[in-house]
């Protein structure tokens, strides 16, 4: 067998350990993760907990914000290069390995680039480290700081001298804090940050020789399989040993409550003998029809939240010169990640080593030691890369299953997911509807706007402390959290729009401030949130998506009521000055022509073709996009094929604009094949998307559209996260363009050709 | 049962000992180390696990090894190494055509395959051959641009 220690001996271990003058980090200190949520050994406010200096001259920092294919290693590289002037080979960077790197909690919602290229996190760690060399070489070279240049981690004094950064601190403790006052280089001095360098992991990715979670092969590993229930809250009624005693080379049938798996010699064996295994299982519940479903969430308990209530709604809409309605549909979505979840333990008495795919290193490290019923300090969780993640895929899951495999056995266990155990059992997308209503004024002006959303909920990321949340919590007899039935309160504080719940056409009033981006003060954004029968955890942009589809679809609706091109009409409820900045980047890139929606003197036969716009502050605050597309529908057979799309992104300050146009065209794809095939079905019993033949995604067949990419970047903006902001606008920009082409609205997603179909027919009546 | 098969993997030969209804998959991750085909679906439906045989793209997660027979296995790394990549590795290094990479065994073999029969090979034909081949991550437009420019590179 062929073994890579590599995860399990990690190198910046190596490194570190070999110092001098003794380990850096390990069990540095007791402190507080920056995150507030639990101890972490590595304190995050020491300069040695994110960065040494080797007597190589290699700089190795440690991050706690992980790549998944979303090119954050380039970036956080190119970060640390420019900070302490070297170049990108000097660079080695370890991501989220729970005994090096600091607890940055989970690697997700667009937020690694505003916690580490800002002003605090690594982004100060390497400033700090920066200006500890230059005070070190001012001493060195007897010569005040101001008077020194660097280049390439070699700084020179005015007559001459030099001095390398491994001559002052090779191999050295800094032994400093991190320097609140440390300076950040100018961005218009970057020579290596805010450059389409190559992404680092390229040429082994290509070439085959890049190392995935599922290559870690370790001495005596044993090889997994886990046997999921056939529905959701099924139990184990009896396991039948006796059904697998031909199975060679097989180890163990382990059960813990409603866990089974089983160990064996070989991945082929632990197959054969899952395959085999006899388990009786007691029914669950029956699942609610998934014809009626969104009658079905909107009649049950839920628990109410407002965004914002001006409470005059009733009264502003009375005074209309017309009333708009519509309600909006979005269903369950899987992330469907390409490759089936994999994960490496090694339990042992004294120790347990994860190697996990997780985005969520430390919080996946505190529940192992809850599921295992052993002391958190004994249990390390080292990333490596799995198949491209989007938020929960099975990473988490396989990861508590390895473990408790591996405990089981006594050995390390290999276990990976099966298709069916990945796509039937993970954190779905929530399915959501949205009620709309809103009027306009005899000038064409939205008077007032009120909003209603109902979304499916089940679980989400375990955290520190909730097993629960996914299905190996479960099963172990762990609750996921539920939404509690209750009324909404009055919104207080400050306004907030993390879910994008709230238009960005609201002005956003809470107690006479307003947080929104908008002009209509007469507002109402109520959120209920109902018990899913299915897990739910964050899927790229979760809840941003299926909200700004039915917000920006409706106000799509209310141009056209108005008579308005949909660009001037948003622009008139917009305030904004950043979003207003994309909508009229987009437009002007997309030649887009001013006039109402739609298409005047359209056909009635044969292809027709249309545009779309629509624009999101994504969470509010964290990056903006206005995405105009360009489709053609088949009116004979209700296809719809999106020719051309052209993105205008506000995101700050770049840090590695190729690797950023990657992001942005993989998630405008990404939407469209949301937008017009993804959905997850089920019937009475059990979710019955479990593989490709039953879950639909775009292959690399499909005529894929042209993607333009337009940056904005105001002067001294912060930098915002980026790579979930253009998916958010995706489905929106698609229906309003449908909506140009043809005059038929579509409000249920995906724009299946049926549905297309039964649109056309209905604007035809009209 | 457990039986001695020779296989002819990247220009070397291999002799496994293994059940020969064993994934052809299994054993190229398990016993001779190689990272290129990956496990993605098991049941053909995504392409991770692409490997050439004898010129034919074949999905080793439901191949048998038993049943591979004398042909030539080729996997994405016997392509060509990061030093000396093979030209359509060099057009996707180019066109940095990937995001997670995890589905790019499926995309660069089916490509150089149908590339290898039909040189002259348009983009209609070139997505055709691609037809059964996944990418989660959506890098469609870039993986589509590296194969165009290997295959206009290699008619010169």
């Amino acid at each position: 067998m062929i073994q890579s220690r590599r995860y399990f001996l990690k190198s910046c271990g190596a490194v570190i350990v070999s110092f001098s003058s003794g380990p850096v980090n390990l069990l540095a200190a007791q402190s507080q993760g920056p995150f507030g949520t639990h101890l972490s050994h590595i304190d995050p406010g020491k300069l040695d907990s994110w960065l040494a200096v080797g007597d190589d001259g290699i700089i190795t920092a440690c991050t706690g914000k992980c790549d998944f294919g979303q090119g954050i290693l380039t970036a956080q590289s190119q970060l640390v290069a420019e900070e302490l002037c070297v170049r990108v080979a000097r660079v080695k960077l370890i991501q989220c390995d729970t005994s090096i790197c600091p607890d940055q909690g989970t690697t997700s919602g667009s937020q690694s680039t505003p916690t580490n290229f800002n002003s605090e996190n690594l982004a100060l760690a390497a400033a700090t480290a920066r200006e500890a060399l230059l005070n070190l070489a001012a001493k060195k070279l007897a010569e005040p700081v101001e008077n020194l240049t660097v280049a390439d981690g070699v700084i020179t004094g005015t007559m001459g001298r030099h001095v390398r950064y491994e001559d002052l601190i090779g191999n050295k403790h800094f032994n400093l804090p991190l320097s609140a006052t440390a300076k950040r280089r100018s961005a218009a001095d970057w020579t290596v940050l805010g450059k389409p360098i190559p992404s680092l992991d390229r040429s082994t990715l290509m070439t085959g020789q890049f190392e995935f979670v599922h290559h870690v092969r370790v001495p005596g590993m044993l090889h997994g399989r886990v046997l999921r229930p056939p529905e959701m809250r099924a139990t184990v009624a009896r396991v039948d040993e006796q059904s697998v005693r031909n199975v060679q080379g097989l180890v163990k049938v382990v059960v813990r409550k409603d866990f089974v798996g089983v160990v064996a010699e070989t991945q082929y064996q632990a197959t054969l003998a899952a395959r085999q295994l006899a388990v009786q299982w007691n029914p669950g519940p029956e699942l609610p029809s998934q014809k009626d479903f969104f009658d079905h969430l909107q009649k049950q308990p839920a628990h109410d939240a407002l965004s914002v209530d001006s409470q005059d709604i009733e009264a502003r809409l009375a005074d209309a010169s017309s009333i708009i309605r519509a309600r909006y549909t979005y269903p369950y979505q899987m992330h469907g990640s390409v490759g089936a979840s994999c994960a490496v333990a090694d339990v042992k008495p004294e120790s347990a080593t994860v190697c996990s795919a997780t985005q969520s290193a430390y919080p996946t490290r505190s529940i192992v030691a809850k599921l295992l019923n052993i002391t958190i300090d004994k249990v390390r969780v080292i990333y490596g890369r799995g198949s491209g993640c989007y938020g929960l895929n099975g990473a988490d899951a396989v990861s508590f299953d390895a473990a408790i495999l591996s405990q089981a056995v006594g050995k390390p266990v290999r276990l990976q997911f099966s298709r069916r155990d990945e796509m039937m059992w993970e954190n779905l997308g929530s399915a959501c509807t949205v009620q709309l209503r809103a009027g306009l004024a005899r000038d064409g002006r939205i008077i007032a706007w009120d909003r209603e959303d109902w979304v499916a909920s089940m679980g989400n990321r375990p955290g520190y402390d909730q097993p629960g949340n996914i299905i190996t919590g479960m099963l172990l007899g762990y609750e996921p959290e539920l939404p509690e039935p209750r009324t909404a309160k009055s919104p207080a504080g400050k306004f907030r729009n993390q879910s994008n719940t709230v238009p960005s056409y609201f002005a956003g009033c809470i107690a006479g401030s307003c947080g929104g981006d908008g002009t209509i003060r007469s507002e109402r954004a109520l959120t209920h949130t109902v018990r899913s029968p299915f897990f739910t955890g964050p899927l790229r942009s979760p809840l941003r998506i299926q909200n700004t589809f039915a917000n920006e679809c409706f106000m799509d609706e209310l141009c056209a009521h108005a008579n308005a091109d949909p660009v001037a009409f948003r622009l008139l409820h917009l305030q904004n000055s950043r979003v207003i900045g994309v909508l009229k980047a987009a437009a002007q890139a997309a030649s887009w022509q001013a006039r109402p929606s739609p298409k005047a003197g359209v056909s009635r036969a044969g292809i027709v073709s249309g545009r779309g716009i629509a624009c999101v502050a994504y969470e509010g605050n964290n990056g903006y996009a206005a995405l105009v597309a360009e489709v053609d529908v088949d009116l004979e057979t209700g296809t719809v094929r999106p020719r051309r799309f052209v993105v205008a992104l506000d995101c700050g300050p770049i840090s590695n604009p190729d690797g950023l146009r990657n992001q942005i065209e993989g998630g405008i794809l990404q939407g469209m094949s949301r937008a017009l095939v993804e959905e997850v079905t089920w019937d009475n019993r059990r979710v019955t998307s479990v593989d490709w033949e039953t879950y639909n995604s775009l292959y690399l067949d499909y005529d894929m559209p042209t993607v333009e990419t337009v940056f904005v970047t105001p002067p001294d903006v912060p930098a915002t996260g980026a790579g979930e902001t253009a998916i958010t606008v995706t489905p929106a920009a698609i229906g309003n363009a449908i909506f140009d082409a043809t005059g038929a609205r579509l409000r249920d997603l995906p724009f299946s050709p049926q549905r297309v179909k039964a649109a056309l027919v209905e604007s035809a009546q009209r | 049962m457990r039986e001695k098969i020779t296989l002819h993997v990247n220009g070397q030969q291999h002799v496994v000992e293994v059940d020969p209804e064993t994934p052809l998959l299994f054993v190229l991750n398990d016993e001779l180390g190689l990272r290129g085909p990956r496990f993605g679906c098991g049941m053909a439906q995504c392409g991770a696990c692409t490997v050439i045989i004898g010129g034919q793209v074949v999905r080793s997660c439901v191949l048998p090894v038993g049943a591979v027979g004398q042909g030539e296995i080729t996997t994405l790394e016997g392509l060509g190494t990061p030093e000396h990549p093979h030209p359509i590795q060099q057009a996707f290094i180019e066109e940095g055509a990937a995001q997670c990479g995890f589905c790019l065994s499926g995309v660069i073999l089916t490509a150089k395959a149908v590339l290898d029969v039909n040189p002259d090979a348009t983009d209609q034909e070139i997505r055709d051959a691609l037809g059964g081949v996944l990418c989660r991550c959506f890098t469609h437009i870039r993986m589509l641009r590296a194969i165009r420019k290997y295959a206009e590179a290699r008619r010169i």
